[in-house]
């Protein structure tokens, strides 16, 4: 196996294709199933009622959004590291779509909280706050990348940043969680969820799964768009 | 010795020493104009109002950091010289850290007296903005090496730099609350501590880095 053989942006184009394509498709496939199952299979639960239906789109949501980041800082890393051009591009085509799923991940968590906590926000959660600071992570990483004009000096620092930033969310997570404990005000906890029946959870790693998919069909046509862009 | 540099360009420029401190000062009194004159209520926000208005400062300042050097070809020097760029890009940030978050250590107490902080607690605070604003001097140092001759700069380090704040501004603010509550701020204080060490020792060399990628 030639494994850097797709290394070059070359040869990389016709197979970010294909991927596009297949996963794509398989993310389709996957939301229809994992709607499905979170619509009509899954059952009411006892306390939240349909309200928390929302579970289904916000969980894999947030999955997603720390789960791309971690790429993201992979790539960035490979890029400075081995000073390959694909990774850069592959890193700031992953960059809307992290941005996008934390950003849902927010959204729905809002809608969710209205309901069942009776407010929209709270400042008290680690999990918003870290969320929230994701966010302004990924937009920052997105605004160095297009303030600077040359694409490879634009890359190696956005990398650096990415890399910066992943060494800080455990401690933003940790100080955040323990800034909560000091505030004993906020009495409303997403962490005392009742136990899971079997058709949420797996409705919910369907769901992922379809998130996982389309975040490799977005990244990898964006990656062309770079690619066609770069003219290489 | 890049200390001591540093130490003269800032003795030359004053100006803008006592402007990020003005700043400072300034911030820290515009809170109870808009929050109200209630004293209970200005002693519960004074350690969060005090912190914020740091970070504010120092962030302010961090333009300077590189700047100059950078547009008369001394930082260029400075990464091609025999030095080792990260050990440099330490002493630059220690400058920064003398000239801005010192004073703040100094003038804190002077602005927390205007909110009516228990005297108690003044040590705490000192000790917290002394642990905490080397570290917003180090991490702002990667910031302002990386948006070094980008257009847009200084909102765009505000972007950059702010949420990587937040973990000092946290413990800073939650030292003196917990020190309030009469539980002591230790914890607090030593984990802004151990955040002091990993900055200083992994920071410099991130800015080091960043500082050959905006100077190729």
């Amino acid at each position: 196996m030639k494994w850097f053989w797709y290394a070059s942006p070359q040869t990389f184009y016709p197979l970010a294709a294909q991927l596009a394509r297949w996963c794509g498709l398989a993310a389709v496939v996957l939301a229809l199933a994992g709607l499905y199952i979170g619509f009509f299979v899954a059952p009411t639960d006892a306390q939240q009622g349909e309200a928390y239906r929302i579970i289904f789109i916000h969980v894999p949501a947030a999955w997603m959004s720390m789960f791309i980041y971690v790429v993201m800082a992979f790539w960035a890393g490979i890029g400075l590291a081995f000073n390959t051009r694909l990774s850069g591009m592959m890193a700031s085509a992953l960059a809307p779509t992290g941005a996008l799923f934390t950003f849902i991940a927010l959204w729905t968590g809002a809608l969710w909280g209205r309901p069942t906590w009776g407010t929209y926000w709270v400042w008290g959660d680690a999990r918003l706050m870290s969320e929230l600071i994701l966010l302004f992570l990924y937009f920052g990483f997105m605004a160095l990348h297009a303030s600077i004009e040359d694409p490879r000096r634009a890359d190696r620092a956005a990398a650096l940043l990415a890399l910066v930033g992943v060494v800080n969310i455990p401690i933003i997570y940790y100080s955040v969680k323990w800034w909560n404990t000091l505030h004993q005000g906020a009495s409303v906890s997403l962490s005392a969820a009742p136990k899971m029946a079997a058709t949420m959870l797996s409705g919910m790693l369907v769901m992922a799964l379809a998130f996982w998919m389309y975040s490799v069909a977005a990244a990898m046509l964006r990656v062309r768009g770079i690619i066609r862009e770069r003219g290489s | 010795m890049v200390v001591w540099r540093e130490l003269l360009v800032a003795l030359r420029r004053r100006s803008d020493v006592a402007t990020a401190l003005l700043f400072f000062v300034i911030v820290a009194s515009l809170f109870p104009l808009g929050i109200g004159a209630e004293p209970n209520k200005l002693r519960a926000i004074a350690p969060g109002v005090i912190w914020v208005s740091a970070l504010l400062s120092s962030m302010l300042s961090l333009g300077r950091l590189f700047a100059a050097d950078h547009a008369d070809g001394t930082l260029e020097q400075m990464v091609l010289g025999a030095a080792p760029l990260g050990v440099t890009a330490a002493a630059k940030a220690f400058a920064h850290w003398l000239v801005s978050g010192l004073p703040l250590v100094a003038i804190a107490p002077l602005v927390a007296l205007q909110y009516d902080l228990d005297a108690g607690l003044y040590g705490v605070l000192a000790l917290s903005l002394l642990l905490g604003t080397p570290v917003l001097s180090l991490i702002g140092g990667i910031g302002a090496a990386l948006t070094l001759g980008v257009r847009g700069g200084g909102v765009l380090l505000a972007l950059l730099v702010l949420p990587l704040y937040v973990p000092v501004l946290v413990m800073g603010a939650g030292s003196v609350e917990m020190a309030s509550a009469g539980l002591g701020g230790q914890g607090q204080l030593l984990i802004l501590g151990a955040m002091l060490i990993v900055a200083a020792a992994f920071a410099p060399w991130a800015t080091a880095a960043a500082l050959r990628i905006s100077s190729e």
